[in-house]
Order: structure tokens, then C-alpha cells, then sequence
């Protein structure tokens, strides 16, 4: 039985309507709101700032350093108590990782970049929400970079290759495997690569090269949220 | 052969393609890739000859030798004061770079500058580390008292001057403030209350609208109206 | 903006502000917006001036506590999240966090704006748990009242989850039509005192330069449910009943800002 109807009636490349826009948080340097489905999450970014504790700074250049949130109120269930879980720990670790590549703090030697995401409701691919926040915010924030970063999951429901997983079928009963993926968009490079469940190498590859067309689309948001804010009919600013 | 492959003054993100072809030569904030030019920021593309280089839209600001910043007073030591730059960087200004009078040595330094105190000051030295050594002795250096400090991006401060101080003498004249720009992006207005209002609402319009075409206009229309 | 203290201080001595507002004026926009997490059972974002937070509600089932075996409970949270500001730091709840979570907490819960015992469902062994959790998204100044405003929306768009009738398991995907028992709707005002004179909804520097501070809760009957003092400098009695005034005239206006709010949605 193959999975040819996706729960929610999209085509298996079609990702969920995305919303975003930076500029949203005005304490911050740079700041974003990417919402991907119900998945919404909110970056900002601080820095290059001083680097506390101390002994975490680089002499030879700053250092990125994400901090991934779900807010109490944004889990699918009951209420997630405050406090940094093991599972925020690691997303924060691969968050830094997955835009490190392309980030320049080279002029900015023990420095720090701050990245908070703050999550008000989440539906699957947290991660990547965060993730492709982050780089908008990055960017608004000035920061030198060689490339953005965009990432969305793709993955196999029960022998069909898809995009996009949603709660429902990330826990769909039958044979799942959902895989975050973050890429590079001028090389195509991935920075971020993880998966649950199962998969065959083929239908691996596959979701991998879907995972180029996905994260284009994602690209295409991130970069018109960012120069629709400085859009000569934007009387908002 | 070579193509430019975006316009003048137009938005460009990180990694975004500038030109192609191996004719044109990247200059501030663009890197070249192979036989391609790419954007390193977020920013507008300003094409002199061959050199394509961007203007970022925002970002932090780097301490460069002989630049006027304002800084606020962290710390006193035994041989001067450290200063909080507003960047990821602190500075430091011996006693002997603040006054031009002598200073014993058991005076009570924070006399001078207490830590919370506003100043501006001069960068004289910045290390490979962008530690940073400043004076206070230079005409136009001093502690800061009355008035109100703004903040706008490091980035925006060209324009916020203007063309050999057009753009700030404009405001100066218009609200009758004395303004001082810092390089950092700390700016001290001191004048009458409706006029510093007014200049930091100026200042910031100049920050949130610097991009587009026909800026010297609205600010003469915005002050115009204002006064 | 930053500026001396000195500053902040001698303006208000001539009832002005640095942004020309009048003493007793809040900012603009305050936009209250409601149902903003689908997770939330219930939630609102609110906007005051360049302050903005978010306030979302989850119930839960559990065992009464002994001494109160036929009720349910209420307890508010606040995280200020660094996102919101340079000046917090990651880790659990600091002083403000705390202070401002309990103030708000007890506006609710000694006002009795809940009647705790409509939450029970069987005494001694499963009664209903509201918590509140409040997130700082952009600190303006002022994020005491903004975030009594969001809890209040917030608490009264919530809904019930449905439960399963045999199991006894909350379906959290699915909400019912029935709201909270909310009897009372309380809504904090804090009157700050700067050089004599006295203000509301202060921007970030003029947080730093008061002289004390009254956070006043109250209901839509005026009667007080919450006060916290806080500040180094003592208020006299004439101070206080000044203060009190100007933070039920206030609450007043902040609760047609959101009765305006509600109605959009």
C-alpha cells in the first residue's frame, strides 16, 4: 500500500504555506518570524557581542550560539515545563552547525552571535523552522555570510518519498522516516542532516534531491522576506 | 563575456550572484566563487568601473583608528577608565589620554568620569584582539552631560552625516540642537526638548529610510513640517 | 534611547516625557490579538508601544491538593526570554521574572477570578490545573501590565479540551465550547514615581529612573486585588491613594483596549 494521498490532500513535493518576515523583534540586531504550516518559530539575534562565560571566546574569531525554545504553551500535547530539555540541547547544537558554514566572524574575534528561537505552536519540523529563522535573522542583522541556509524535512511515509512531514505523518502507522535536512543554496551543500525512523539507501537519495527543490522553495521566502523590508513602498519602517 | 547581474542600489542577500564572468573584481562585502561574484551581506549594490561592492543594510561595527565614538564609562582602574563600546569590544582610556591638566596620583578619578558617564571619545589604537585605546584630549572631546543619546545601526552613519556634513548640518539648523555623531551609532542630541525629540525622529526616519531614492526631500519635508 | 537619569527626571518634574507623551498616557499602537497558538488552550499577543508578549493557557488534570480537595488550581509563569532584550540572560526565571509572574498570579488568585472549585471534577481525585505561561518577546518597558493584559485575554478566549468520556484522556487537538470559570476580571497597573511626579507605561530608560513604583490589580468593580511596592523610596499614605487612582482610571482604559481587541477576532 502506497502512501499516494498525503492526510492533508498535498501533492507528496508540496510543502505546507509558508509565512515570513523579518524586522520582528526591534530590541534585537537582527530578527525573524518563519511559519511553515503551524509551525511558527521567531529568531533574534545579539551580537557580535562579549562573550560571557569567558573562557568560551575564540582569539581567532567569534562564535555562533543558537538557543532553541519551545514556548510552555507550543507542545501538541500537555504543557512543557520551562527549562532547557535534552532534546532543546541538541537542536541548539545542530542549529549551530547547520549555519556555521556559511557565517564570516573572522573580523570579530572573541565575540559571540546569540541566536534565540522562541517557538509559539509547532506541527513537525521545529528544526527547521528554527533553522531557516535563524538565517533570515542573521542576515538582518548584517552579519557576513557567503550563503543563506534553508531547511525543511523531507522523508519516506509508507514507500512514497514526500516533503514537509507533518505531525500526523511523522506518527502515520506504517513505515516513516523523517529527515531534517538544512542546505546551502549556491552549492547545495547540506549542513544539517538527521533522520527517524527507517529508510532504504535509494529512497535516501531520492528524498535528498528533494530536498533541493524543497529548501529552494524555502530560499525563495526567506529572501523576499528580507528585501520586502527595505521595498520602496514599505511605509512600515 | 561578463555579466553584471544586478542593478545599482538594488537589495542583495548573502550568497546572492552579482556578476558573472571573470571582468569584474569584487570589492567591500562580495567575494568571488570560480567565475562568479557574490554578495557577502545583506546590503546595496554600488558598481564603480569593475568593482562591484555592497553597502550593508545593517550590521556591527569594527573600531578603526582616528574614529569618534560615543562610550559609556564601565570601570575605573588604577590608570584610567574602561568604556563600554556598544560592540562586543571594550575600551580603555589612561588618565593621562583624558585631560590635558595634571592629574595627582591619588585623585579620585571617577572626579573626572564615573562609571555610567557618557563620553566622546577618540579611538587611538585597536589591537589585532579589536582591543581599542582612546583619548579624550582632542577639541570636541568630552563627557557628555544633559541631552539624550539615540542609537541607530553603525552602518546607517554615513548617510545620517551626509555629504561633508550636509544631511547632519540640515537637522542641526532645522531643530536647533547640537548633535554629535558617534561611528559607533550613538548620537548626542542636547537642545530644547521639542528639538531633540524632533532631531532623533529625523535621525532615525534618515536610518529606516536611507536606502531609497530622494532622502535629502523627505528630510527637508520632515523638518519643513516639524518646525 | 539612552539618557541620564537626570534627565528622565527633571522632565517629568514639568509633567514631560521624552517622547512627548503626558504623564498618565500609555503608547501606541496596543494591539491585543488572540488565539495565536493552536497549542495554546488559550493564548494572546500584546503589543504596547514597542513592548510585545505573549500569554498562552494549558489545562491539565490532576490530583486536588489535600487541603483543598474539592478544587482546581491556577498558577502564572513568566519567562523574560534574552530574545527580548540585551540585558537578560538565558537560565531560569531572575528576580523580575519571578516578581512579575507573583504579582500577576495573585491578582488572579486572591481576587478568586477563578472559582477554583468549578475547576474540580471529582473531589479528592481530579480536579482541573490552569498554568499560564508568559513569554517577553520585545522589552519596551512596562512588561508587567503588558503581560497582565495578555494572561486576562488570554484566560478569558481559553477553552476546555475535550475529554475522553471512558478513558478519562484529554484530547488536546480538539477544544470544547465551554470557557473558564472566570467570575472576576483582574488587570494589574503599576504608577511609577519619578521626581515627585507621577507616570504609567514607562519606556525602558524610564523604568531605570524611578524613585518607587505601585503596581495596583484590580477589577472592573474597582475593587483592588494585588499591590506590590517596589522601588527604594518610600511612598506616603496621600502618595499611595494618588497612585491608586491613577491606576484604576487606567485599568479602565486598558479594559476598553481590550473589550476593542476582542471584538476584532
Amino acid at each position: 500500500m502506497v502512501y499516494n494521498k498525503r492526510v492533508d490532500g498535498r501533492k507528496i513535493d508540496e510543502l505546507r504555506p509558508m509565512e515570513a518576515k523579518a524586522g520582528v523583534v526591534k530590541n534585537a540586531n537582527g530578527s525573524a518570524s518563519f511559519k511553515i504550516g503551524k509551525t511558527w518559530a521567531i529568531a533574534g539575534v545579539y551580537g557580535p557581542r562579549e562573550v560571557v562565560p569567558r573562557f568560551m571566546a575564540n582569539p581567532k574569531h567569534g562564535i555562533l550560539r543558537c538557543h532553541y525554545t519551545m514556548m510552555p504553551f507550543s507542545g501538541s500535547g500537555e504543557r512543557i515545563k520551562p527549562g532547557r530539555s535534552r532534546r532543546a540541547q541538541e537542536i541548539s547544537m545542530v542549529m549551530e552547525q547547520s549555519l556555521a558554514p556559511v557565517v564570516d566572524l573572522s573580523a570579530f574575534p572573541n565575540s559571540v552571535v546569540d541566536i534565540f528561537v522562541e517557538l509559539p505552536q509547532t506541527d513537525a519540523g521545529t528544526r527547521c523552522a528554527a533553522i531557516s529563522a535563524a538565517c533570515i535573522a542573521l542576515a538582518d542583522a548584517g552579519i557576513p555570510m557567503k550563503d543563506m541556509v534553508s531547511s525543511v524535512a523531507v522523508g519516506q511515509v509508507d514507500g512514497a518519498v514526500v516533503a514537509d512531514l507533518n505531525y500526523n505523518e511523522e506518527s502515520y502507522p506504517a513505515i516513516v522516516s523523517d529527515i531534517p535536512v538544512a542546505m546551502l543554496h549556491n552549492t547545495k551543500e547540506i549542513s544539517l542532516l538527521q533522520m527517524d525512523g527507517e529508510i532504504s539507501k535509494e529512497d535516501l537519495l531520492k528524498a535528498l534531491e528533494l530536498a533541493k527543490v524543497a529548501t529552494e522553495k524555502v530560499y525563495q521566502l526567506q529572501v523576499k522576506a528580507l528585501k520586502e523590508k527595505y521595498a520602496v513602498n514599505n511605509e512600515d519602517n | 563575456m561578463s555579466e553584471l547581474l544586478v542593478q545599482e542600489r538594488s537589495v542583495v542577500v548573502p550568497g546572492e550572484s552579482l556578476a558573472q564572468g571573470m571582468d569584474f573584481l569584487p570589492g567591500d562585502n562580495a567575494y568571488r566563487e570560480k567565475d562568479q561574484i557574490y554578495s557577502k551581506v545583506l546590503g546595496l549594490v554600488s558598481v564603480s568601473g569593475r568593482v562591484i561592492k555592497i553597502t550593508p543594510l545593517s550590521g556591527p561595527y569594527l573600531p578603526k583608528i582616528e574614529d569618534k565614538i560615543i562610550a559609556r564609562v564601565m570601570d575605573i582602574t588604577i590608570s584610567g577608565w574602561r568604556f563600554d563600546t556598544s560592540t562586543a569590544y571594550s575600551a580603555m582610556l589612561n588618565v593621562r589620554d583624558a585631560t590635558t591638566r595634571f592629574v595627582k596620583k591619588e585623585e579620585d578619578l571617577s572626579q573626572i568620569l564615573a562609571i555610567g558617564d557618557y563620553a566622546v571619545v577618540k579611538i587611538v589604537n585597536v589591537t589585532s584582539q579589536n582591543l581599542i585605546d582612546l583619548t579624550m584630549k582632542e577639541p570636541g572631546l568630552r563627557k557628555i552631560s544633559g541631552g539624550r543619546i539615540i542609537s541607530i545601526n553603525c552602518q546607517k552613519v554615513p548617510r545620517v552625516i551626509g555629504r561633508q556634513g550636509s544631511m547632519i548640518t540640515l537637522i542641526k539648523d532645522k531643530t536647533g540642537c547640537d548633535i554629535t555623531v558617534g561611528q559607533n551609532g550613538l548620537v548626542w542630541i542636547k537642545g530644547t526638548q521639542e528639538g531633540e525629540l524632533m532631531a532623533g525622529k529625523a535621525i532615525k526616519l534618515i536610518e529606516a529610510k536611507s536606502h531609497l531614492e530622494g532622502l535629502t526631500e523627505k528630510m527637508e519635508k520632515f523638518l519643513g513640517e516639524s518646525a | 534611547m539612552i539618557v541620564n537619569k537626570e534627565t528622565i527626571a527633571e522632565l517629568a518634574k514639568e509633567n514631560k516625557r521624552l517622547d512627548n507623551r503626558t504623564l498618565t498616557e500609555f503608547r501606541q499602537p496596543i494591539l491585543i490579538e488572540t488565539n495565536i497558538s493552536w497549542t495554546a488552550e488559550g493564548s494572546a499577543r500584546v503589543q504596547i508601544g514597542e513592548t510585545v508578549v505573549m500569554a498562552g493557557v494549558k489545562l491539565s488534570i490532576e490530583k486536588p491538593y489535600n487541603d483543598t480537595s474539592d478544587e482546581g488550581g491556577i498558577m502564572v509563569n513568566a519567562e523574560l526570554s534574552p530574545i527580548a532584550s540585551p540585558e537578560f540572560e538565558t537560565g531560569p526565571p531572575g528576580m523580575k521574572a519571578v516578581e512579575l509572574a507573583r504579582v500577576i498570579d495573585r491578582g488572579i488568585r486572591e481576587a478568586k477570578a477563578i472559582d477554583l472549585k468549578k475547576l474540580c471534577i471529582e473531589a479528592g481525585e481530579k480536579a482541573w490545573f490552569v498554568i499560564v505561561d508568559i513569554i517577553a518577546l520585545n522589552d519596551g518597558g512596562n512588561l508587567l501590565d503588558a503581560s497582565g493584559l495578555a494572561v486576562l485575554a488570554a484566560l478569558k478566549t481559553a477553552k476546555f479540551p475535550v475529554v475522553d468520556p471512558e478513558t478519562g484522556a484529554i484530547d488536546y487537538k480538539q477544544k470544547t465550547e465551554k470557557s473558564l470559570p472566570l467570575t472576576k476580571e483582574p488587570l494589574p497597573i503599576t504608577v511609577y514615581k519619578v521626581n515627585g511626579a507621577l507616570l504609567v507605561d514607562p519606556s525602558r530608560e524610564e523604568e531605570k529612573a524611578y524613585e518607587a513604583r505601585l503596581t495596583v490589580g484590580s477589577d472592573a468593580k474597582g475593587t483592588i486585588s494585588a499591590l506590590q511596592k517596589g522601588g527604594d523610596v518610600p511612598l506616603t499614605i496621600e502618595e499611595i491613594g494618588k497612585m491608586v487612582d491613577l491606576a484604576l482610571e487606567k485599568a479602565s482604559f486598558l479594559r476598553k483596549e481590550l473589550t476593542k481587541g476582542l471584538k476584532l477576532k
